[in-house]
């Protein structure tokens, strides 16, 4: 069996013994030790992935109970916990932790029997757009190696896109899981706020953040969704979606919905020419499946990048105080600081974007700046969710381009952070209102992909998965060039 | 003017504010009591116990506070090593009143003490300093405290004196007691810090204050400081002072122009909690009736004198003792022994952890009593011997015998033999009548108060011919 599967083919051919949960993993091992020296999607594997894969085999010959993913190799972002493994988040600060327990997500896989094939590369802390930023060397594009893969979980994009497993999770701050799904032509969910438990997911912007799913299909996204959501006691912020099935009519269609295009995210100087026609290929192929279109103005789109800074690092300089080295982290000897020094010593370990912006994050919340800062970006946060709450009065859906530019080179953009922040315009606005967006492949322009990103209204992931469905369906793109 | 910052652990509750590890820290080895989630461990996320929001709301409605309709918790950001997130979650009205109670008031001794604020937060850690001597210092950090539900209440600088801070944290240590909240003999589990001005002077923070003792010597030490230098004209600095406990000074730690910048942000992994008038009503009937309707209560129901009604109400202890002995008929008695007999005997904390005592023997004694079986001296020694053993009352009778003597003949032998040997005392007793009493006294000694107190002194009248 090709291991360009679909999970979904993956679970029927299991099931009808036409490969084992073995032969597969195996394969899959083999593809990474083949791929990743170059890719570098891990940081690290799972050494008893294949003895997990043989026990699954004993279970399903025994005819025993099996949960959903039937030894689905699955990757996990490397700032989500897995118990007994080293969780770094792609940080010098965070080289030797190993987390004691398991992200709940985690543990709803492993219940249904996946095997967690390994932690995927990152930016550091999940702050970037490329893993340029992982403290352990950058992924690379499958579709073109000279390119970043996007990011900041461009580790499990490249994973999923390079058939170094079937599906992997991701977490998506401000397009964190789009974003890469776009530069790698994959489909990637960023989920409604609360849907999914962040219990285990080692914070950055904890208001508005979501683990996605990442994979080949929409319908596996789906799959994934259907076993990762849901109310959880150890995230106070989750919310009880009733065990919902997303995969169930998944290809209902959208004959008669009513898409938006925001017209912000998709005209304008920063949005690259080559983006703006395959987006507009994706309006009328909207049309052709029977929905109407038609523009739609959110007005503080344009001020989104800034409020997204503002409140991602108040939020970061908070959430990260933590790491101060003193119950777990990288081996230091403390002996003789006085506690300021040593904290100051302890911290030079992280790296230049998240110093970056744990500047700021002291800076914007801090005493006489907070009301020009801080709470006026809460302000617009909260206006441009009325904007959004106005604009599903009028649609279904609101779509965009994933990214308004193309992949780029390597250390194209790090010169220059605020025109690597610009890049993030388009997916910031889901993560500022707790909205769910995904991004479905569209084409494959000069041998770089290109991302169609939809929206729908909170809790909606049901259409917005038929809908992105119904996209795919008009789609025939090339296999990754391996 | 004094005002007063007072934190309290809601010792009563089961487990820390955001975690299930035990609220009751105090019985661990150290590192013992704690979780992923109290070690502020990556990805872990706070869970906040309903409980305490109850026990904590219990505490302002008591305190005559306005309860808000939601609450909400913020981030104090500070660098400090028994902050396992070097950052405490607390609470502040920064987005309209969202702590747990604002505006309340209480009084003592006919003034009241306005409350500003209180509101509920997480303990930090433990430092233990170890090693007296400055070059050899090490510092070990104990997390197990780490997460204790702590309430703070804010006064209003309404205090003249540090003998009106005394009254007032007395009364209060009495009443969060007395809500079954918080057990504040516990080591640690209230302390407070105190802000001190002098005539319109600069506010001083005094902080490290480990007892109230302590407390009231600190104020009046600064107050006496401030007054010096006021008198010498030289300025007064707004700052936070700590006290030092061997030489009895305040010492300045830091100016508040160096003040920390706690950059508060929201705490958005905890949802605001809404707390509808429901919820309030509920909370409020469940709370234990307070200490002035029980004291109102024992002096109207059943006529006990003010001044014990009032040691017996304000003690938790002594209060429940009391409910569950007493009817209607043996109350008066029954608090009689509890503020007298008893007193003594369980007066501190470890004697009443240690005591066996029971109300069910409160109220036997006391029917022996009333029955003219058992002497009340009798009693006395028999409660010694019941909180040191806990055996039965009826245990103890048929054991060491209280039985009352009252058989005359038995009786008279004995006071023979105090009559022939106290001839002194029996000539002053035909002179002066009053002093009758030392040789009954001596009857008493010599029968371990088993000797019926009117009988004897019936037959020693008698036997002296007075």
């Amino acid at each position: 069996m090709s291991l360009a599967v679909s999970a979904i083919e993956y679970i029927d051919n299991v099931k009808n013994g036409n490969t084992t949960v073995e032969d597969f993993v195996a394969k899959t091992l083999e593809q990474i030790s083949k791929h990743d020296t170059k890719l570098h999607a891990y940081l690290s594997i799972n050494e008893n992935a294949l003895d997990q894969a043989r026990q699954t085999d004993k279970k399903i010959k025994a005819g025993e109970k099996i949960g959903a993913f039937y030894g689905m190799p699955i990757s996990v972002k490397d700032n989500i916990c897995v118990k007994g493994g080293k969780t770094t988040c792609a940080s010098k600060m965070l080289e030797g932790f190993v987390a004691p327990y398991d992200a709940t997500v985690v543990s709803k896989l492993k219940n249904q029997d996946a095997i967690l094939i390994g932690k995927t590369n990152l930016d550091e802390f999940a702050m970037g757009a490329t893993t340029e930023y992982s403290a352990f060397g950058p992924s690379r594009n499958p579709w073109n190696t000279e390119y970043v893969p996007g990011g900041s979980s461009g580790g499990s994009a490249v994973s999923v896109s390079a058939l170094e497993c079937i599906a992997s999770l991701g977490s998506d701050t401000g397009g964190s899981v789009r974003n890469p799904a776009s530069f790698c032509s994959i489909v990637g969910l960023k989920p409604t706020y609360g849907l999914v438990s962040r219990y285990g997911l080692v914070s950055y912007a904890n208001s508005i953040e979501q683990i996605g799913p990442f994979g080949r299909r929409v319908e596996d996204v789906a799959l994934l969704l259907n076993h990762i959501a849901g109310k959880d006691q150890n995230d106070s912020t989750t919310i009880d979606n009733h065990s919902q099935d997303y995969l169930d009519k998944i290809d209902a269609g959208i004959q008669g919905k009513k898409i938006g295009v925001i017209s912000e995210m998709s005209k304008g100087d920063g949005l690259d020419k080559n983006v703006e026609n395959a987006f507009w290929r994706a309006a009328s192929a909207f049309e052709s499946l029977g929905a109407s279109v038609d523009q739609v103005s959110l007005d503080l789109v344009q001020h989104t990048v800034a409020t997204y800074y503002v409140l991602t690092t108040a939020e970061a300089g908070s959430n990260l105080s933590r790491y101060d080295n003193l119950r777990y982290g990288y081996s230091l000897d403390l002996e003789g600081y006085e506690f300021k020094s040593y904290i100051s010593k302890a911290r030079r370990n992280f790296g230049p974007e998240v110093i970056r912006r744990m500047i700021l994050g002291g800076f914007v919340p801090s005493a006489g700046f907070a009301g020009k800062y801080l709470l006026k970006a809460l302000k617009v946060k909260s206006k441009l969710k009325k904007e959004i709450v106005d604009a599903f009065k009028k649609f279904d859906f609101l779509i965009s381009p994933t990214v308004p530019i193309l992949p780029f080179k390597f250390g194209e953009k790090t010169e220059d952070p605020l025109a690597m922040y610009l890049a993030d315009i388009n997916t910031i606005t889901a993560n500022l209102t707790g909205i769910p967006a995904i991004s479905v492949p569209f084409e494959i322009h000069d041998g770089l992909p290109i991302g169609i990103q939809i929206h729908a209204n909170m809790l909606q992931e049901k259409l917005l998965l038929q809908a992105a469905y119904a996209l795919q369906g008009t789609t025939k793109l090339p296999g990754v060039p391996l | 003017m004094i005002g007063l910052e007072i934190h309290c652990q809601l010792t009563k509750l089961e487990s820390k504010l955001f975690c299930p590890c035990k609220a009751n820290y105090r019985d661990f080895q150290p590192n013992a009591n704690v979780c992923p989630i109290c070690m502020g461990l990556p990805g872990s996320l706070p869970r906040l116990n309903q409980k305490a929001v109850e026990k904590a709301t219990m505490i302002a409605l008591a305190l005559n506070c306005q309860t808000p309709k939601k609450i909400g918790f913020f981030r104090k950001n500070y660098f400090y090593p028994d902050l396992p997130k070097n950052f405490q979650i607390t609470q502040l009205n920064l987005y309209g009143p969202t702590s747990i109670g604002e505006k309340g008031k209480i009084s003592i001794g006919g003034k009241d003490i306005r409350i500003r604020r209180i509101q509920l937060e997480e303990d930090p850690g433990r430092l233990i300093y170890e090693g007296a001597s400055e070059r050899t210092q090490i510092t070990l950090v104990d997390y197990n405290r780490a997460g204790t539900p702590l309430v703070e209440i804010v006064t209003e600088p309404d205090f003249e004196n540090p003998r009106q801070v005394r009254l007032f944290l007395s009364i209060l240590s009495d009443l969060l007691e007395n809500l079954g909240v918080s057990d504040p003999t516990l080591e640690g589990a209230m302390r407070a810090d105190a802000n001190v001005s002098i005539k319109d002077g600069p506010r001083v923070e005094i902080k490290n204050i480990n007892s109230f003792y302590d407390l009231e010597k600190a104020i009046h030490f600064e107050i006496t400081r401030q007054e010096s230098l006021h008198s010498r004209e030289i300025p007064i600095l707004q700052e936070t002072r700590h006290w030092d406990d061997k030489r009895k000074i305040t010492i300045s730690s830091r100016t508040k122009e160096e003040d920390e910048d706690y950059r508060y942000i929201l705490e958005g992994d905890i949802p605001w909690v809404v707390l509808d008038s429901q919820s309030i009503e509920k909370w409020r009937k469940n709370m234990p009736e307070s200490i002035s309707s029980k004291k109102e209560r024992y002096i109207t129901d059943y006529g006990i004198p003010a001044q014990v009604a009032d040691v017996l109400s304000s003690d938790k202890y002594y209060s429940d003792l009391f409910e569950q002995a007493h009817s209607k008929s043996n109350a008066k008695e029954i608090a009689n022994m509890i503020t007298t007999d008893l007193m003594g005997l369980v007066d501190t904390r470890e004697k009443r952890e240690q005591s066996k005592l029971n109300p069910k023997h409160l109220s036997e004694l006391v029917e022996l009593i009333s029955s003219g079986k058992v002497t009340r001296t009798s009693a006395k020694n028999a409660l010694q011997e019941i909180v040191k053993t806990g055996k039965t009352v009826s245990e103890i009778v048929s054991q060491i015998g209280l039985g009352k003597i009252s058989d005359k003949l038995e009786l008279g032998k004995i006071i023979d033999e105090i009559v022939n040997q106290e001839p002194t005392a029996v000539q002053q007793a035909k002179d002066n009548p009053q002093t009758i009493n030392y040789l009954v006294g001596k009857v008493m000694q010599k029968t371990k108060g088993k000797a019926d107190p009117a009988i004897t002194l019936g037959i020693l009248k008698e036997k002296i011919g007075i």
